[in-house]
């Protein structure tokens, strides 16, 4: 076992089940999605993407490159909620809340793809 | 790039990784603990405004507590919030900053940024490894001609000097070591516009495997190489080396005309000094004895040459194992008078200070001329940083290896026909030399010569490649001046190459035809006039037959209807 491996799969599995969390629920309703899961889901994801860094192989770009698709994902919902929260006069709609919710959602499926190519590269190795 | 941004990626995680969690625990403890608004009613910290009060908390900028003063509750958490970020931001600066010095980094940046520029070439250029002094004056003088260079050294320090040396055009250089082959690549031997390698390192096996890997890599390219010892020289030569040039047996060769064939010898330095400058005054080395200090590799080539014209010398060096079994070497050093006095140096004729050190050379040539101030001295000065002392002493010749080597490499480079014509000049005699002088003296004057080449084709000289194709230029006419024909240009015609011949000196009323390259040498003015001469039809036209031709389409057909009426009336 190894300690590095733990901890890059821990980030990377923690990473989706959070933004699972928040992403699952009724779309337009604020009261089923819990803003304190988005900040966790947000901060999680740049530590996986941090700990991607640096990897030359393959694997190792597409695995970056889909945590920065969920990074760019999540950071735009978080804007969209900032901004209907704190800006818009209307405040936060539930039109607002479903546009948050649905990037949350494709960057859900970025971090599908990263869970499902470290089951494929833990596969690989018949050790 | 690519391993540039792998590796500052992998140094940059732990500091990114401090930051993001130093971030997160802030923004999420101001979330977290209730605060007041304006009116004293309880108020919750959104995320947004959270994530602004961090950022710039963290950066030291400090806006003060927006959107509401804070309760003393988030007042402490604040206070542990500053110390937390800003060390961490501090951290992460210090770590980056730290890795934009450190070398392995600025290497491989430096390395991606070469391979760029040398993508981007459009032009011609030449890989010159080595930029010592040799290397630096090679690199100067091919960028006056307008030719590209990519420098490599092993030293930092030099390549730092190619890039403040005032060149007229960027020249791309690397700290790289050059026996390495993965170099010679990255400085664009790959590339359609590099036009051959020069290997001018101070150590022959250096440019040994400049040559072997050019050669492996792209055998067509042309290398150059400085090589000092005779076996490396053979081995280089032994794959197809282009060109070997050794600065002490290239010097020696000369020394050695000079003494059999002062024409031959004058016409040479002639034609390879830099154009303009005033023509060194002729000095001829006398026949008779002669003193050597200094038995190295240079000694052992100029003894060579005087032995091979029957003049007697004596060998001085310090070190044993230079001088034994040498018939007529003295141990000892050439900065002592009695040293000098037993190798007969009040009877001789010639000194030469050949020894690797320029001070003891210039103490050698003091210590002599006292005891016979008649000598003829060559001096041999290694460092261009002495030049002030060695023009002070006012030796007969200076024998500077970096010169040498750069004044063959530059004929043999930028002027191969130069070059050939020179090659074969060593077989004539003097009296041939001689001949060759006295048309040039008629129009040189004072000032050094421009050597140039013409080729007859299409792309170089349009207007010549169209007449010669005709059968109606001679050598003669490309002599004349396009504004009035009867003016004749300072030019003389040394050779012309036709189907790998080389015709020597050719007549003025000899034919050209397609496909000859004709070397020309004169003054600068001849070469401007015979530039347009060669790529203006019109003027070709007048030089050969006197007429002139008006330029435009209207012009010409009223000129030819002008021609005709006469004929038909």
């Amino acid at each position: 076992m190894n300690l590095e491996k733990v901890v890059f799969g821990f980030f990377i599995i923690l990473a989706m089940t959070m933004n699972f969390g928040f992403f699952i629920g009724d779309p337009t309703d604020p009261a089923q999605h819990n803003i304190y899961e988005m900040f966790a889901a947000i901060v999680v994801n740049l530590v996986a993407t941090v700990l991607k860094f640096g990897d030359r192989t393959q694997m190792g770009a597409i695995h970056l490159a889909a945590s920065l698709v969920a990074d760019l994902q999540l950071m735009a919902g978080a804007v969209v909620w900032a901004w209907a929260a704190n800006a818009s006069p209307a405040g936060l709609t539930p039109a607002a809340v479903s546009s948050v919710v649905s990037l949350a959602g494709g960057a859900f499926m970025a971090n599908l793809v990263s869970v499902i190519l470290l089951m494929v590269e833990t596969a690989q190795l018949r050790r | 790039m690519n391993g540039a941004l792998f590796l500052a990626l992998r140094r940059m995680r732990a500091p990114l990784l401090v930051l993001i969690a130093s971030y997160a625990i802030s923004i999420l403890g101001l979330v977290l603990i209730p605060g007041r608004d304006g009116q004293g009613l309880p108020w919750q910290m959104g995320f947004f405004h959270a994530f602004y009060f961090v950022s710039y908390t963290a950066t030291t900028i400090g806006f003060g507590e927006v959107p509401h003063a804070f309760t003393d509750t988030q007042r402490l958490w604040v206070t542990f919030t500053i110390y937390l970020t800003v060390v961490a931001w501090f951290y992460a600066l210090g770590k980056i900053i730290a890795l934009t010095q450190e070398p392995a980094f600025r290497q491989v940046l430096a390395r991606a940024r070469l391979q760029r520029k040398v993508r981007r070439m459009r032009e011609p250029f030449y890989i010159v490894c080595g930029y010592g002094e040799t290397g630096s004056a090679l690199v100067a003088a091919l960028d006056r001609r307008g030719i590209r260079c990519v420098v490599l050294d092993l030293n930092p320090e030099r390549v730092a000097e190619a890039d403040m040396a005032g060149l007229s055009v960027d020249t791309p250089a690397l700290a790289a070591d050059v026996r390495a082959g993965e170099s010679l690549i990255v400085a664009g031997l790959r590339s359609p516009h590099c036009l051959g390698v020069v290997a001018l390192t101070n150590d022959d096996r250096a440019n040994l495997a400049v040559a072997v890997g050019t050669k492996l890599l792209r055998p067509e390219l042309e290398v150059l190489c400085r090589c000092e010892s005779r076996d490396v020289a053979a081995n280089m030569a032994s794959f197809g080396t282009d060109h070997i040039v050794n600065p002490y047996e290239s010097f020696a060769r000369h020394l050695g005309i000079a003494m059999r064939a002062s024409g031959l010898y004058l016409l040479r330095e002639w034609l390879t000094a830099t154009p303009d400058e005033l023509l060194p005054e002729p000095r001829f080395p006398p026949l008779g004895q002669w003193v050597l200090c200094g038995f190295g590799r240079f000694g052992r080539e100029i003894a060579h040459c005087l032995d091979r014209e029957g003049i007697h010398c004596t060998m001085i060096d310090a070190d044993p194992a230079a001088v034994q079994g040498v018939a007529s070497g003295i141990l000892g050093s050439g900065t002592e008078a009695a040293v000098l006095e037993k190798a007969g140096i009040r009877g001789a004729a010639g000194l030469v200070a050949g020894t690797s050190s320029d001070v003891s050379n210039l103490a050698v040539v003091m210590t002599a001329r006292e005891l016979n101030p008649e000598l003829f001295v060559i001096l041999r000065r290694n460092q261009r940083s002495n030049a002030v002392l060695t023009d002070a002493v006012g030796a007969q010749m200076v024998m500077q290896p970096a010169a040498v080597v750069v004044h063959e490499a530059m004929a043999l480079l930028t002027e191969p026909l130069l070059a050939r014509f020179l090659a074969e000049v060593r077989q004539r005699d003097n009296d041939w030399a001689n001949e060759v002088i006295a048309r040039l003296v008629g129009i040189l004057g004072e000032h050094a010569p421009e050597t140039w080449t013409f080729a007859v084709e299409p792309r170089a000289c349009p207007a010549l490649h169209e007449a010669a194709g005709r059968g109606a230029v001679s050598v003669g006419d490309l002599g004349r001046d396009p504004r009035d024909r009867a003016e004749l240009l300072p030019v003389v015609a040394l050779a012309i190459e036709r189907n790998g011949d080389l015709l020597l000196l050719p007549l003025d009323a000899d034919r050209l035809r397609i496909g000859d390259r004709v070397l020309f040498c004169g003054r600068g003015r001849g070469r401007r006039k015979q530039q347009f001469l060669v790529h203006d039809a019109n003027a070709l036209r007048y030089v050969l037959t006197g007429e002139d031709v008006p330029g435009g389409w209207i012009w010409q057909r009223l000129a030819s209807r002008r021609r005709a009426r006469p004929a038909g009336a």
